[in-house]
């Protein structure tokens, strides 16, 4: 023992959203991604009375190693943020680590929420997507966790989009899952493009 | 610092009014002066009170609280006239 | 096969597997989804032979499980916190009866003030109803908990009922990949139901009737007995269990370091972290170990006195309060080792009603112990300093 030092990973998401938008399940889904790629999942909902619009935070851990522990995230390594009007409200980059990154649905520019949250100054970096608009334009509705789930995985890479494909399409069936399927895919690319 | 903590979790009226929920749609409801007849269909089916048809003189027309309308589009759908529009929130517009 | 699920269908899955004949549920958060995914079940034609009722409250659930159960059904029911309480007349009865039911409590606070959030008030509160109290660490004990409990609680020498505690929302709401058993290792493991005594039209019996000053006594100290019996039942089916499953939960308690100078002891969903955090405060050199405590009813004197013995000092941490006195675990620990450990007692009453429990304020706890920055005795840990004032 002791010869090979194994690397242990454990990464902690936080998503903010409002109810109804899908804040659970983008962790969820992630979460059966995650184990499909070889991970030990863990996501749960910040306990609650959820209501249609409130504003609503789940959880996400990936790791290597079987995942005990089941309090809250304090300190995440990502905050992803389904809905921008949450921010009004809500201080979303609140114990997200230094050299960690805000994933948001964000009408405008990565540099413009940049320089609102000060991001250099804290030492975080953000990229944004218009999920909103993305999500009215395929499904009609302003849901935009699918969206933003293909956001984290092309943001962070720490899940292909060939197993978020695969997931949404077991997850959704019919026509939602070709449109969620749509809506993970050009997100991915999208935020692959940002994040370069 | 001692937080102040009511015997038996007592809670006095209207604590509600403090808990503004104006904040959580996408959309918000606008009403057409000119269009709207006064009545009262949106008053009777707004599930959180908050759309109120109110005299101003010889006019009288459906008025929103935005504190408290969570954007739910339903007295738009019912309003006889079509005089409410559910317009998105400046927030989630897209811009460039 | 392992699969990412909630909490609930982990539940609701092992029970499918146990093939009952008789759910009967009342709705209660964190629990409902429990019943849901079994009422599902039930729809979709897949629970076989079985009568899936929802009934108008938890008291009626019990009730009519009671009946179900003496006209020799396998039942089952979840419930928790102010379900549990309503319940709990009945379950007075379901104890006395020797009725084998088996229940999930989803462990929650209760009102007033009103919590739907995690702590242990609810099961505790019906400790001495004669029901068998197991607190599971995680999903797949619960997953794997529900036809050991079966096992146990239909054993001749027993015939009592059956609770798996687990942590609401901690647990239940967890998504999270569990090894999901399938019928054919259940099969092998539980029987088909056989009650002891049952009624049919044909053969009309009353349970539990009148018994006048001379005779109730007697019934009392049979299910003490009962209850006593229930221990070693209980090792062999969690050894039968670990056997057919591989997975070996421990006895009544597991203890992780038991040398340790310092032990803590907890039940529930925390003792994952808290075992991490016993790890790496071991790593640091400090001499801690932890003892979960697994079957609350029957209590595990024998075994802590065993694991105790040489401990300087324990750490107790209880989800619950006896209000006049301190933390029920704390109560029945000391009460165990009387006699039999000079360790000082530190009893700390954590996490009511959901209040959070992070890796820093369990390390800060064990530290404070060790480092002598605390004396033996009993406190609240993990709340705000407040002042009452009358509105």
């Amino acid at each position: 023992m002791g010869s090979k030092e194994v690397v242990k990973i454990l990464i902690e998401v936080r998503f903010h959203g409002r109810g109804g938008q899908g804040a659970v399940t983008a962790a969820d889904i992630l979460a059966v991604a995650g184990f499909k790629e070889g991970y030990y999942t863990l996501s749960f909902p910040m306990f609650g009375a959820e209501k249609r619009g409130t504003p609503v935070v789940s959880y996400l851990r990936i790791s290597d190693e079987p995942i005990v522990a089941r309090d809250e995230i304090y300190n995440p390594d990502y905050v992803v943020v389904l809905d921008p009007t949450v921010m009004e409200t809500v201080n979303v980059i609140a114990g997200l680590k230094k050299g960690g990154m805000l994933i948001s649905n964000y009408p405008k520019s990565s540099d413009d929420l940049k320089t609102k949250l000060k991001a250099d100054e804290l030492g975080i970096k953000v990229a944004t997507i218009n999920a909103t608009k993305v999500a009215m334009e395929v499904l009609g509705r302003p849901i935009t966790n699918t969206t933003m789930v293909g956001a984290f995985g092309g943001a962070t890479r720490l899940v292909s989009l060939e197993t978020l494909l695969d997931v949404v399409n077991e997850w959704f069936k019919g026509e939602l899952a070709e449109k969620n399927a749509k809506l993970i895919e050009e997100a991915y690319r999208y935020m692959m493009e940002v994040c370069r | 610092m001692k937080i102040k903590l009511n015997l038996g979790a007592i809670s006095e009226p209207l604590q509600s009014e403090k808990f503004k929920t104006g904040d959580w749609g996408t959309h918000y409801p606008v009403v057409d002066k000119e269009k709207c007849t006064g009545c009262k269909t949106c008053e009777q089916y707004c599930p959180d009170l908050c759309i109120e048809v109110k005299k101003f003189n010889e006019e009288k027309y459906a008025v929103v609280n935005y504190d408290y309308c969570k954007g739910c589009g339903i007295c738009s759908s019912v309003c006889p006239a079509e005089a409410i529009k559910m317009e998105l929130k400046d927030a989630f517009k897209f811009e460039g | 096969m392992r699969k990412v699920v909630r909490g609930f269908y982990s539940v609701a899955h092992s029970v499918k597997l146990c093939r009952p004949n008789v759910i009967c549920a009342y709705p209660i958060t964190p629990q409902t989804e429990i019943v849901e995914n079994l009422a599902a079940m039930y729809a979709n034609g897949e629970l076989g032979d079985c009568e899936y009722i929802t009934a108008e409250s938890e008291f009626g659930a019990a009730s009519m499980l009671v009946g179900a159960s003496a006209a020799g059904a396998r039942v089952f029911t979840a419930t928790c916190s102010q379900g549990l309480i309503l319940m709990s007349e009945v379950l007075f009865n379901a104890a006395g009866m020797r009725l084998p039911i088996v229940l999930v409590n989803t462990n929650r606070a209760l009102s007033a003030p009103l919590s739907i959030w995690n702590d242990h008030q609810d099961s505790i509160a019906i400790r001495d109803a004669g029901i068998m109290q197991l607190y599971v660490e995680n999903n797949q004990e619960a997953h794997d908990a529900i036809p050991q409990a079966y096992k146990v609680a239909e054993n001749r020498k027993v015939l009592l009922p059956f609770m798996v505690c687990m942590d609401g929302y901690k647990l239940t709401h967890a998504y999270e990949p569990i090894d999901l058993l399938d019928q054919e290792t259940v099969d092998s493991f539980l029987p088909p139901y056989e009650p002891a005594a049952y009624m049919t039209t044909k053969k009309p019996l009353a349970f539990g009737c009148y018994a006048p000053p001379h005779i109730y006594m007697e019934f009392r100290v049979a299910m003490q007995q009962a209850m006593e019996r229930a221990k070693n039942v209980m090792l062999d089916v969690f050894k039968e269990w670990a056997e057919v499953s591989g997975r070996d939960w421990g006895g009544h308690i597991a203890v992780d370091f038991p040398d340790s100078k310092i032990l803590v002891v907890a039940m529930g969903s925390v003792v994952g972290l808290l075992r991490k955090v016993v790890e790496e405060l071991r790593n640091e050199g400090l001499s801690v170990g932890l003892v979960k405590i697994r079957t609350f009813r029957p209590f595990p004197v024998e075994e802590l006195r065993e694991a105790l013995k040489d401990a300087e000092k324990v750490i107790v941490l209880d989800r619950s309060v006896s209000f006049g006195y301190e933390g029920p675990v704390s109560i029945e620990l000391k009460s165990a080792i009387y006699g039999h450990s000079s360790a000082e007692i530190y009893s700390y009453a954590v996490g009511l009603g959901g209040r959070d429990m992070p890796k820093d304020f369990l390390e800060k706890l064990i530290r404070d112990v060790a480092e002598g920055r605390e004396r033996p005795g009993f406190a609240f840990k993990g709340h705000q300093e407040f002042e009452e004032v009358i509105p």
